[in-house]
């Protein structure tokens, strides 16, 4: 067999990498392995070498096991089905995910489209409420009771929007 | 909530099949269709019976929030027969996947068709605008107006990175699916259709048969669609549709039609006149053949090859021959061989005493 990279020389180093949950298989001649960095130069011990590639391995197995802690899908489960368990996956398994989402649609990874229209107001509404919670603590930590009432008034009418 | 009498739909013809709006001839529809998630809830994937009735409550609160309040039904998908839910499909208005799969799971249709929204299908939500003819701007005006009145009552899934989240990454990002279904028998006639798919497809574009994902081509009929769903604007996307996808494909079938019509007359004629002569003397038919047929004999009116039939009455048939449509009609369950005796008599007698439709 030729090598891979140069179709030169005769293929004899021959690896199996799993990136993303996919497997490749390379081979390659020791030049270009070499040059790849996925072999020892000469003078890397051969324990080196295995260690590395142990390594490797673990990353895979550990992007496997990524779990979701709200819906408690794994990544591999994701991966035989498909589909998602629910919002959060895309964060937790976000790392494996952006290739996938990049091979999917054209090497596009950033949403550049319709965002949701309450949604800036929604935000705003969350630091607003965090602001003025913070003040009332302040207020009945001072025994401020007449500004406590009135944050409190305002709290309770911002929490019914 | 309304009820809704299905058996009433099957004798409709929908507005999709209208055949009447802008290139006709060769697209037939257009449709918009958007995917959203409710925020705080798993994706379906994940949902608990009692969570999946959650939705479906949220979701009807939250259509009726909108300009659609009073003119849709819903229809809950677990309860209804089999044959609804197929009729269902035959009109273009849920997924094979929705009526085949389980749980608690619905539609809401407006009353012209035009708007359906499937509650607990692959994603909390699909929404879709569905019109003859190429209306794909108004598809997407209108689907987008939709959203942007159901998001003032209900709060979906959003992520600054990867936009609107779907259960599969595949629909990530503005979650929209643009798909024209053409008309392109003569394509196939000249033997090029397979090279004009292959050309799409290069375009990143998906091809389907006429009832959605794992379809035949049944009657000549493709539906294309988009692929990728994020880093573009939902603009971008249906004006690449208008602009470039629809005006490439067809301009293939006028050319095939126009060769035809120029250089093989005989031939085109042969097809036409015996499709025709077949649907008006055959006494048993299935649904393929039939489809094929109407097909041929659908271009012959186009190309003004046949002036004894109109076309509204062959965009009928297509719908009126399918297996649900013709036991709604019938007003009773047909077997297999029941239904071809039935079809092609319906056929028959539209075809020889059409004037009386």
């Amino acid at each position: 067999m030729l090598c891979q990279r140069c179709k030169k020389h005769t293929a004899t180093v021959h690896l199996t990498e799993i990136a993303n949950g996919e497997k490749q298989e390379k081979h390659l001649c020791e030049h270009c392995a070499g040059e790849e960095g996925v072999m020892a130069k000469t003078h890397e011990p051969i324990d080196q070498v295995v260690k590395k590639f142990v390594l490797q391995q673990a990353g895979a197995q550990q992007i496997a096991q990524l779990t979701c802690p709200e819906c408690g899908m794994t990544f591999l489960q994701f991966r035989n089905s498909g589909l998602l368990g629910c919002p959060n996956d895309y964060d937790v398994f976000k790392q494996p995910l952006e290739g996938l989402i990049e091979r999917a649609h054209g090497g596009r990874t950033q949403h550049v489209a319709k965002i949701p229209g309450g949604k800036e107001n929604r935000h705003k509404r969350q630091h607003e409420l965090m602001r003025l919670k913070n003040e009332l603590e302040e207020a009945v930590s001072l025994e401020d009771y007449e500004r406590a009432a009135a944050l409190r008034d305002q709290i309770a009418s911002l929490e019914q929007e | 909530m309304d009820v809704m009498n299905l058996s009433d739909l099957a004798k409709t013809r929908g507005e999709w099949l209208r055949g009447n709006g802008p290139h006709s001839d060769i697209v037939i529809s257009s449709r918009v269709r958007l995917a959203r998630n409710l925020a705080g809830y798993p994706f379906l994937t994940k949902c608990s019976e009692q969570q999946r009735l959650d939705i479906q409550d949220l979701v009807v609160a939250g259509v009726n929030g909108t300009d659609l309040a009073g003119k849709y039904h819903f229809v809950r998908l677990d309860e209804a027969s089999t044959l609804d839910r197929l009729l269902l499909v035959e009109r273009q208005l849920i997924s094979r996947n929705h009526a085949e799969a389980e749980g608690s799971r619905g539609v809401a249709v407006a009353a012209d068709e035009t708007v359906t929204i499937m509650v607990n299908e692959e994603d909390h939500l699909r929404m879709q605008v569905l019109l003859s003819g190429l209306r794909l701007k108004e598809a997407w005006s209108r689907i987008n107006s939709l959203d942007d009145q159901l998001e003032q009552r209900l709060e979906f899934a959003f992520h600054e990175q990867f936009g609107y989240l779907t259960a599969c990454p595949t629909n990530v990002g503005t979650g929209i699916r643009v798909s024209v279904m053409l008309h392109l028998p003569a394509l196939r006639i000249t033997g090029e259709i397979e090279r004009v798919l292959r050309a799409a497809r290069d375009m990143n574009l998906a091809i389907r048969g006429l009832y959605g994902e794992g379809t035949e081509a049944m009657g000549d009929f493709y539906q294309v669609s988009n692929q990728a769903t994020l880093g573009r604007t939902e603009q971008e996307i249906v004006e690449e549709f208008i602009d470039e996808v629809v005006p490439k494909i067809t301009e293939y079938e006028i050319r095939a039609r126009e060769l035809l019509a120029d250089q093989k007359r005989t031939v085109l004629e042969d097809k036409v006149f015996r499709a025709m002569g077949l649907l008006k003397y055959a006494r048993t038919m299935s649904s393929e053949e039939t489809m094929f047929l109407l097909s041929q004999v659908r271009m012959g009116v186009h190309m003004g090859l046949l002036s004894e039939v109109t076309l509204e009455t062959v965009n009928d048939l297509f719908l009126s021959i399918q297996p649900a449509h013709l036991q709604m009609i019938a007003g009773h369950k047909l077997d297999d061989e029941q239904r071809s005796k039935m079809r092609a008599e319906f056929v028959r007698k539209r075809l020889t005493n059409h004037q009386n439709n």
